[in-house]
């Protein structure tokens, strides 16, 4: 007896055929807590054989899965513990072998990103933090696939304004190494505030200290969907209705991403971690957060509104997605990539969204200054200015913030930058001329607030 | 292990299309439980709920084959594991 009516099963053909709906990632978290060594290059070492020993199904398991249920999973991925904090024991000032053997696990694995060369300096930099951080530009520059993030500010410790400072430097500093390739480094460089141990998405994926050795973390997908739904609505359905709409979508893509977490994690005898909510849009036409904004009612993504439609869509996605899955995790909020959205290209081409108006977003969805082109030459200290307002945000209201910047070297506000796949191609963004130095070299930590005083 | 799949069948109509696909599920030991067609706007559409046996063949096997039988009516056949319809459409 067929229990599901062939208009549901309609239905969900549609959404993968015509609305991009796919699994955007099935991440495998490995604890990289046991290869910790005397040096960088005996460290990578062990990372590369734990990893391509724990990733060696992955790839063929993701595929039966995709194939066996029609759900296209989009990227399969690894992270890692944070390798600054395994890298205690190298005592060394280059950690740019570990990012190497991590390039060369990833490819073995088949996966096209692998995340951890990461610390986290909320409070202060430790010996192999600033190993790391010293390592990045170059680790990124001379790796295909190595994903990097530095956690620089949380809720409890507030924002290490030093961090900051210096993230700003490492950021230009990897820019200037890729240069030839407009700045790609920047793209696989991402600066939290209250990073999360579980997050399955690049370039801020690690494998957190709470995890267990081997676990499964899903992101969903579907913005293609939301918007179809949106406008299959009559133009005066209330706000009410729309929000409804958008749950009850928000719920059956939550479901396909549980079955699949599930499935994998069966399948390769791990344990299944999470399913992140974030609505993550690719380049590709139709894919995109921004024309949901448009669809529900602003003439361009930026327009007075785009922050109470984007808090609207991110509130809705979740109350749906809770019915879902027990097991919501990562960051699990929208995502508003700009290069990776044609959307969000095109509100900024249009000149309806600046710099400025993804901050304020920022406060109502997921990690918000992502994947933004700046002009090269724009001063450290400004960089580091966009950063710890990021932070700022994500400190005062307990949530995360990031900040994926690329200052593209030799270019002007209005140039065009393209990374190509699935980081895709933006306009350089102005910035504002005005200086914010003398705030910046005052250093120093930005107490926690007094909200984080919850015991 | 026996395996519960939703088969769907999608294209313009022509004479002999439910009796090649039922062809291909026999030989592949797959057991059809219900079907539902119409036709709307000369589109053909089939849904049906198969049973497979895993162990007599695989189902990736099965999925080939159907792929093959779908270039030859030039129709679009999509075979897929129940679970992901239970899952989205049932709380």
């Amino acid at each position: 007896m067929l229990h599901i009516s062939p208009e549901e099963i309609a239905e969900t053909l549609l959404m993968v055929h015509q609305q991009h709906l796919d699994i955007r990632t099935v991440t495998l978290g490995v604890s990289i807590g046991d290869c910790g060594a005397d040096s960088a290059d005996e460290m990578g070492r062990r990372l590369y054989e734990k990893v391509t020993r724990a990733a060696e199904r992955l790839v063929p398991v993701c595929e039966a899965i995709e194939r066996e249920y029609g759900i296209p999973i989009r990227n399969k991925r690894i992270s890692v513990s944070p390798v600054a904090a395994v890298a205690g024991r190298c005592a060394c000032d280059d950690l740019t072998p570990v990012a190497l053997a991590m390039d060369r696990a990833a490819e073995a694995a088949g996966v096209d990103f692998i995340g951890g060369f990461s610390a986290l300096v909320q409070k202060g930099v430790g010996a192999a933090d600033d190993a790391l951080i010293r390592s990045i530009p170059m680790a990124l520059a001379t790796t295909q696939r190595v994903c990097s993030s530095v956690n620089v500010a949380s809720t409890r410790a507030g924002i290490n304004m030093d961090a900051v400072a210096r993230m700003a430097h490492t950021v230009k500093e990897t820019a200037t190494l890729t240069a030839e390739d407009d700045s790609i480094g920047c793209a696989k460089l991402v600066v939290f505030a209250n990073m999360v141990e579980d997050n399955p998405f690049m370039a801020g994926a690690i494998h957190g200290p709470g995890e267990s050795d081997a676990v499964i973390n899903v992101g969903i997908s579907g913005p293609g969907v939301v918007r179809a739904i949106i406008e299959a609505l009559p133009d005066d359905a209330d706000l009410t209705a729309v929000a409804e709409a958008i749950k009850a979508t928000s719920f059956k893509i939550t479901r396909a991403g549980e079955l699949v977490a599930r499935e994998a994690a069966r399948r390769l005898g791990v344990a299944m971690g999470i399913v992140d909510l974030s609505l993550a849009p690719t380049p590709a036409e139709g894919d995109s957060v921004a024309e949901i904004l448009e669809a529900m009612g602003v003439e361009r993504c930026g327009a007075p509104g785009t922050t109470t439609a984007l808090a609207l869509l991110n509130d809705a996605v979740k109350k749906g997605g809770a019915m879902g899955t027990s097991s919501i995790g990562g960051l699990s909020g929208a995502f508003i990539p700009v290069s990776e959205d044609a959307g969000m290209v095109r509100a900024v081409e249009d000149g309806a969204l600046n710099l400025e108006k993804l901050e304020a977003m920022t406060a109502v969805c997921s990690v918000g200054l992502d994947m933004i082109a700046i002009p090269g030459d724009t001063p450290a200290e400004t960089i580091a200015g966009i950063i710890s307002d990021a932070c700022a945000i994500g400190v005062i209201n307990n949530k995360t913030t990031a900040a994926r910047l690329i200052p593209a070297v030799g270019k002007i506000a209005g140039d065009h930058v393209s990374w190509g796949g699935l980081l895709g191609a933006a306009p350089v963004m102005d910035v504002s001329r005005w200086s914010s130095a003398k705030l910046i070299n005052r250093g120093g930590r930005m107490p926690a607030p007094l909200g984080s005083l919850r015991n | 292990m026996k395996t519960r799949a939703v088969l769907s069948v999608l294209g313009a109509d022509r004479v002999g299309i439910v009796a090649m696909i039922a062809t291909a599920l026999a030989e592949l030991s797959v057991n059809i439980e219900d079907i539902r067609q119409t036709i709307l706007s000369d589109v053909f559409s089939m849904t049906m709920l198969v049973t497979i046996d895993e162990d007599l063949h695989p189902f990736e096997e099965i999925q080939a084959r159907l792929a093959t039988v779908a270039e030859e009516i030039g129709m679009q056949v999509t075979l897929q594991r129940e679970d992901v319809f239970r899952f989205m459409h049932r709380i």
